[in-house]
């Protein structure tokens, strides 16, 4: 089939989606409590495109495909096509996209049940999907802008679906604004990319980076990845810009899965990759993007230690996860990058998904026990108040166990061989004589440790133990519904075994599947050259090393909570003491940011604005006010209620006419 | 002495210039309502003579629709003037001022 009318219909369905459940949302009130026509359509509408993708990821091969659909701009020497660009990389995360994006529609139909925004949820997921798609294909900059800016709108809807709660208005707030910084570094980025090679598409970018040699590119260059890797950090939550991500678990669970953990936070990463011969040629600012990484992976995965919010735990986690691929990115492999952000979509999605369905069982508790009178206030995200749910909830435990696996990192799970090739790939670049790739190294077998012991932490604190919400003999949650749990067995599955796309290169050197599907020859994403391979017996001893971590913080938190339960985190805060309470407190980055930024804007905005409000703005609208005032005051005068006055003045008319027609 | 048109019309102008006045200047609403009677005539008059000397019957003609919207006008016109009456108990037109500012 024709390629350019496929890849149409992969774009356009779910905007149709969005458009469809939208405006008869809009307009046709009745048709909102049609749940299994919204839902299911939208559904549909995300599925379709997965099966076309997967026709195309089965039968498209080598090079790249170009669909240019029409101009959107021509001006000068800018001319910008809605252009979109099918290769592997974008084939890639286009599966990942909408097989992950249609289990979660599945996921959402169950677990948005009975809400008043149902259709108007189902219409954003579909619009952020029609986004997202645009951001992953698109062939120049401003089209993957156009999904960039997207996706960051449809964000910002859903963080704040539940906007009646102040709370999550400005938890909505806080992902725009502090995305904004991002963004306006990307547009620079442009700006200097259009100044300096005239065009914005890939293959012109790519054609000019190619054609310098690493570290001899021009200053410019270095801006450009600099600005690049900046808007990454928005989008990507890093060091400094990270601190909208665990704010935005204000949404509803299913979108922290789909937009906060799957794909959009990974736009950064793929922004990168799709640009990797562009960053290739800037070493110095592959270290800046490899130590920023480095440090956002340990910072994050210490403040997970501490959180008892399980969403905020995943959502500390999946920051930490990204500085890992950033790290990936920073030591030039980017293909691992992206393995482990499909990987991380797979296992992070099920953990977030889980997290919903515990969510979903401890809502039950808490309205039941309303209902048996019960006090104060049962918070469902609590996990002090959660404990020996997998009696009840038996899929949602074997799924979100399988998916803690594969995130710490256990053999043979699929976070194993994504984050052991990250750390390999690091120490091979430290082996071949840069410096700061060992720190990156070090950095990332501490924060496996710290991965393995509080993803377990959380699974021990939710699922195993002893119940420790009120009345817990009489109140008991019950598992999800169909729609909910299948999902979490696709997602669970996959988590164990997707890892196997990627063997490592100890194994020969065709073992790693998604290696040869990105890099190889002249594949989308480039990698650094290497002058020394690290010998074979050291690899075969980084992977025991990276198993041994593993399986060592695993057991160390399953014995520790197995025996003492929630008092171990007691036990952690007096053995820590200021250092727990600066993981408790994260970092103060939100009070840096209160006390540096947000304050003195404030401040000094009202001061300075307050000025002009009262001069400039209130002057004139109330001097324009008393003007009409002052004249209408005097000639009302005119009426003075006395007919003959009238009369007199029609006279008087009539005689001037007259003289004039007399004297003219 | 033969009575030209010229007397005609220098008469009317002169009724007409004193309805102007009374309407302008008196008071009393029932003396300007005839005084309004009295810029009427004036026109029929004009209208009479000047249909006689230019021998075209449809000035006097008109005559007639004047008189009889006169007829109408003065009846409203009283009409209002005994309604003020009742109300306010004068008919001096100074009194009667209720659009003022």
């Amino acid at each position: 089939m024709d390629i350019d009318f496929l890849v149409r219909l992969i774009l356009l369905l779910p905007l149709a989606g969005a458009v469809f459940n939208g405006v008869l949302g809009l307009f046709i009130p009745a048709l909102r409590k049609n749940e299994t026509l919204i839902g299911g359509l939208a559904t549909m509408l995300v599925a379709i495109p997965f099966a076309i993708t997967v026709y195309l990821f089965l039968t498209l091969h080598g090079e790249a495909h170009v669909s240019t659909y029409y101009t959107w701009m021509a001006a000068g020497g800018l001319d910008v096509a809605f252009a979109y660009r099918v290769d592997h990389l974008s084939l890639l995360m286009t599966l990942i996209v909408t097989g992950v994006g249609a289990l979660i529609h599945l996921y959402s139909i169950g677990y948005m049940h009975g809400d008043r925004g149902y259709w108007k949820f189902f219409a954003y997921l579909n619009l952020f999907i029609f986004a997202m798609l645009n951001l992953v294909l698109a062939d120049n900059l401003p089209v993957l802008f156009l999904g960039w800016e997207g996706v960051g709108l449809c964000s910002y809807l859903l963080i704040g679906f539940w906007y009646t709660d102040l709370k999550n208005s400005a938890a909505a707030n806080k992902a725009f604004i502090v995305n904004r910084v991002g963004d306006f570094a990307f547009l620079m980025a442009m700006f200097i990319l259009f100044k300096n090679i005239g065009a914005l598409d890939f293959d012109s970018i790519m054609e000019t980076a190619r054609s310098f040699a690493a570290g001899s590119a021009p200053a410019w260059a270095n801006w450009v990845v600099l600005l690049l890797f900046i808007g990454a950090t928005g989008k990507s939550a890093q060091i400094p810009l990270f601190v909208w991500l665990p704010d935005a678990m204000a949404g509803p669970t299913p979108v922290s899965a789909l937009i906060h953990a799957a794909t959009m936070v990974t736009s950064g990463l793929y922004l990168l990759a799709r640009l990797s011969p562009l960053v290739l040629i800037a070493p110095q600012m592959m270290m800046l993007v490899a130590v920023v990484g480095a440090l956002t992976a340990i910072m994050a995965a210490t403040i997970a230690i501490t959180q008892t919010d399980i969403k905020r735990v995943l959502a500390y986690s999946t920051v930490s996860q990204l500085g890992y691929m950033f790290m990936a990115a920073g030591v030039g492999a980017f293909f691992v990058a992206i393995f482990h952000v499909m990987t991380h979509a797979f296992f992070k999605a099920c953990l977030f998904l889980g997290s919903g369905s515990v969510i979903h069982g401890m809502h039950e508790v808490e309205h039941e026990l309303e209902h048996h009178g019960h006090e104060g206030h049962l918070d469902p995200q609590d996990m002090r108040t959660m404990g020996g749910l997998k009696k009840y909830m038996p899929s949602t435990r074997w799924t979100y166990l399988f998916a803690t696996f594969a995130i710490s990192g256990i053999p043979l799970t699929a976070g194993f061989f994504s984050k052991d090739e990250i750390l390999f790939k690091a120490f091979e670049y430290g082996y071949d004589g840069h410096a700061y790739a060992w720190f990156v190294w070090i950095i990332g077998i501490i924060t496996a440790l710290l991965t393995a012991f509080y993803m377990m932490r959380s699974y021990m604190l939710t699922f195993e133990g002893e119940p420790r919400w009120p009345q817990a003999d009489e109140v008991k949650p019950h598992e999800s519904p169909w729609t909910i749990t299948t999902p979490l067995w696709i997602l669970g599955i996959l988590s164990l075994v997707a890892g196997f796309l990627g063997l490592p290169a100890v194994l020969g050197e065709h073992a790693s599947w998604v290696h040869h599907y990105l890099a190889a020859g002249e594949g989308p994403v480039a990698e650094a050259e290497l002058a020394h391979h690290v010998p074979v017996a050291i690899e075969w001893g980084l992977i025991a090393l990276g198993s041994l971590i593993a399986l060592g913080g695993v057991y160390f938190a399953y014995s520790a909570y197995k025996k003492h339960g929630l008092a171990y985190d007691d036990q952690l805060k007096q053995r820590f003491g200021g250092l727990y309470r600066t993981w408790q407190g994260k970092y103060y980055w939100d009070e840096f940011y209160q006390r540096v930024v947000v304050g003195p804007i404030v401040q000094s905005g009202s001061k300075a604005l307050s000025a002009f409000d009262r001069i400039v703005v209130d002057g004139t609208v109330n001097g324009l006010a008393k003007l009409a005032e002052t004249i209408s005051w005097d000639s009302r005068k005119v009426q003075t209620g006395v007919i003959q006055n009238y009369a007199m003045g029609i006279v008087l008319g009539v005689v001037v006419v007259i003289a004039l027609m007399l004297l003219g | 002495m033969e009575i030209t048109l010229n007397w005609y019309l220098s008469l009317s102008a002169v009724l007409f210039t004193i309805g102007v006045l009374g309407v302008l200047f008196r008071s009393n609403a029932i003396v300007i309502l005839m005084s309004v009677e009295l810029m009427l005539n004036a026109v029929n008059l004009t209208l009479i003579a000047l249909a006689q000397s230019m021998g075209d019957t449809s000035g006097q003609i008109l005559v007639f629709f004047v008189m009889s919207v006169a007829a109408a006008e003065a009846a409203i016109g009283l009409a209002i003037v005994i309604a003020i009456f009742r109300n306010k108990l004068t008919v001096d037109i100074n009194e009667i001022n209720l659009f003022k500012y």
